[in-house]
């Protein structure tokens, strides 16, 4: 049994079939890419995960429990932390209090009237947001404003917002979609230095072949809103079904 | 001390200092000084700066963190107007319990309108807040003529029962014993200062009201409402629901209007419909952006700049006019009297509207970062980052979208 189990999962847009059938097995502590051509129902799938969209079949169930039906914050409380294709990060905060939010987000629940503590009382939840800024190498920037950061500075906070939530799964979408060779590149290696150094599953969804060969360790290859096959890299790599998606969407651009 | 760092301790001291010595600030001009205009040390001025104050304070702590545009809270003013009133004719004059029950009945209130308008927010929130104060307004002015008296407003009677007062107690609001109206006047070298006792209880609520305000800003939770305002789809993906914390700012601001409108009842004992049109709310709305949304100070700034104002604009009348431009020819001055009296009187609200565009435009973060600026011309040297990095002006306007 894997943390997260997809099972028949069918949504449909009017006529359009965006998925079918999709049953998907995210197993503990590994690194699970869907990948897939455009419109293969890629970012429906994820929206399914996060309680965005309702499937019309299926079910979804997270460390035995099911998603269906639950809202975004709720969701989030179970485990799951989401990275946005764009980073959605606060911009009017600084990169401290952005960092700092997930830590209280986790120690008090969706809602509490905490009025009448100081921010700056709240030692722990400080030690932890400065620790978790160190990790990614961000400290220096710290009373920075988060809308003023680079691109790949503020993909770096969110990953830092929601690593510091310690999730037990962690959905991305396209990290590095619309990124420069040299910040996908260390966006990968960010990602690998989080795969090594915690206790972490992570789902990816992406464009980038290279992004999913050097990061993952199960392919899940989506098209026309059902799964392909799924295997490791090394077997998706000369699958001939998988050659067929991607050529045949070459074909007809 | 009280919870407050070294910087915000003094801060508040400065408030308190600032509060206390009202009657003497705005009292520059002795009393047969040609200036004497522009004084505006009057007891009821006064007063109604703290207590609008409190109003933009309150409305500060939903528009400035959550950037929830509320046009309706002139419903709650009126609310807790009403409710002081009816404990002045039923229970007691003594205004402390009219005031708690002010601020408890109009709790109740924006908690049942907060929650129908958050369901929706941006422009949607503001026309449905808009929509509830003057449906609010209407019930009052004729549906509630039972609770509210219509629109003669409801007025305290000498044959209300109030069962707490005996035959001895005095007859106009007071603070156990103390009428608010009384004042203590000290005549020195021309000047007259008026001391009155009903300013001092409004000043005294506001520098609590101010201290929580303050609180509220530098607390865990005031910062979950800037979220609200930054990003409110990372806040959900986050683990937050941003629902209940818009609810309880709403609440909150809900409870600060209340609060006013409960002192004004202990100011003048009647609350006419009136006080809850939309134009009470949409002048809250302009205090909190002429001083600075989002800044501490910036709204009480704004209450008193406008306050202070309209109290000189109005008093500007024809003659008045006349007497300033007599060095003009005969025919010139009438045209020139007449074009300035457009602006001043009656037509206040004409020079309102041009010096918030004014502000708007040229000075998005208003009142406050006016005077930023203007300390950063004399501080040569920037040595320190003096202003606030926490709340620093924003450039856009504060607007949930």
């Amino acid at each position: 049994m894997g943390i997260l189990e997809v099972k028949n999962v069918g949504k449909r847009f009017g006529g359009l079939q965006a998925l079918r059938d999709v049953n998907l097995s995210v197993t503990e502590n590994t690194v699970h890419a869907i990948i897939g051509p455009n419109g293969a129902g890629k970012s429906t799938l994820l929206n399914v995960l996060v309680g965005k969209l309702i499937p019309d079949t299926g079910s979804v169930m997270f460390d035995g429990q099911s998603v269906l039906g639950r809202k975004p914050h709720e969701i989030n409380q179970m485990g799951i932390s989401r990275v946005f294709q764009t980073p959605e990060i606060f911009g009017d905060l600084t990169v401290m209090e952005n960092v700092m939010i997930p830590c209280f987000a986790r120690r008090d629940g969706s809602f509490r009237v905490h009025a009448f503590e100081t921010v700056a009382q709240e030692r722990d939840i400080i030690d932890e947001a400065e620790h978790m800024l160190a990790d990614v190498n961000m400290l220096d920037k710290r009373d920075m404003h988060a809308a003023s950061l680079s691109r790949g500075d503020k993909r770096r906070l969110e990953m830092a917002m929601c690593l510091v939530q310690k999730p037990r799964l962690l959905l991305l979408d396209e990290p590095t979609a619309g990124m420069a060779r040299a910040d996908t590149n260390n966006t990968i290696d960010l990602l690998k230095h989080i795969r090594d150094t915690r206790d972490i599953t992570m789902a990816i969804i992406e464009h980038d072949m290279h992004v999913v060969f050097s990061l993952a360790e199960r392919i899940t290859v989506l098209a026309q809103g059902t799964p392909l096959v799924e295997d490791t890299p090394e077997n998706i790599k000369g699958h001939p079904k998988v050659k067929e998606a991607y050529l045949g969407e070459q074909a007809q651009e | 001390m009280l919870g407050l760092n070294k910087r915000d301790t003094s801060f508040l001291l400065i408030v308190i200092l600032l509060t206390m010595t009202t009657p003497f600030l705005m009292q520059p001009f002795a009393e047969n000084s040609p200036l004497a205009q522009f004084n505006g040390g009057y007891p009821d001025l006064m007063a109604k700066v703290a207590i609008f104050g409190i109003f933009a304070m309150g409305f500060n702590i939903l528009f400035g963190l959550t950037g929830y545009l509320s046009f309706g809270h002139a419903a709650f003013l009126g609310v807790g107007s009403y409710a002081a009133v009816w404990m002045f004719k039923l229970l007691t004059l003594n205004v402390l319990p009219a005031v708690i029950l002010a601020v408890i009945m109009s709790g109740i209130f924006s908690l049942l309108i907060g929650w129908i308008s958050l369901r929706r927010s941006g422009i949607y929130f503001s026309i449905l807040t808009l929509a509830m104060a003057e449906m609010s307004y209407r019930l009052a002015y004729s549906v509630l003529t039972p609770l509210t008296n219509g629109e003669t407003g409801l007025q305290v009677r000498p044959n209300d029962p109030r069962i707490l007062d005996s035959a001895t107690s005095a007859n106009y609001p007071n603070l156990f014993g103390l009428e608010l109206s009384s004042s203590y006047h000290w005549k020195v070298l021309g000047h007259d200062f008026t001391f009155n006792v009903g300013f001092y209880f409004c000043a005294v609520i506001a520098i609590i009201a101010f201290y929580i305000s303050m609180r509220i800003f530098r607390s865990p939770f005031g910062m979950m409402l800037r979220a609200v305002k930054s990003n409110q789809q990372r806040m959900s993906y986050t683990g937050l629901d941003p629902r209940p914390y818009t609810l309880a700012a709403f609440v909150i601001s809900g409870m600060y209007a209340g609060l006013a409108g409960g002192l004004l009842a202990a100011m003048d004992p009647l609350a006419g419909a009136e006080r809850m049109q939309w134009t009470v709310g949409g002048e809250v709305v302009i205090m909190t952006i002429l001083g600075g949304a989002g800044t501490l100070l910036g709204p009480v700034l704004g209450a008193g700049a406008i306050k202070y104002l309209e109290n000189i604009f109005s008093k500007i009348n024809d003659n008045v006019l006349d007497g300033w431009f007599s060095f003009l020819p005969d025919t010139v001055r009438e045209y020139v009297v007449w074009f300035f009296s457009r602006f001043t009187g009656e037509g206040w609200a004409l020079t309102l509207g041009l010096m918030f565009m004014l502000v708007v435009t040229f000075l998005p973060g208003g009142l406050v970062e006016g005077g930023k600026r203007i300390g950063a011309l004399f501080r040569r040297k920037p040595k320190d980052d003096g202003d606030d990095a926490e709340h620093p002006p924003h450039s856009t306007p504060h607007v949930a979208e």
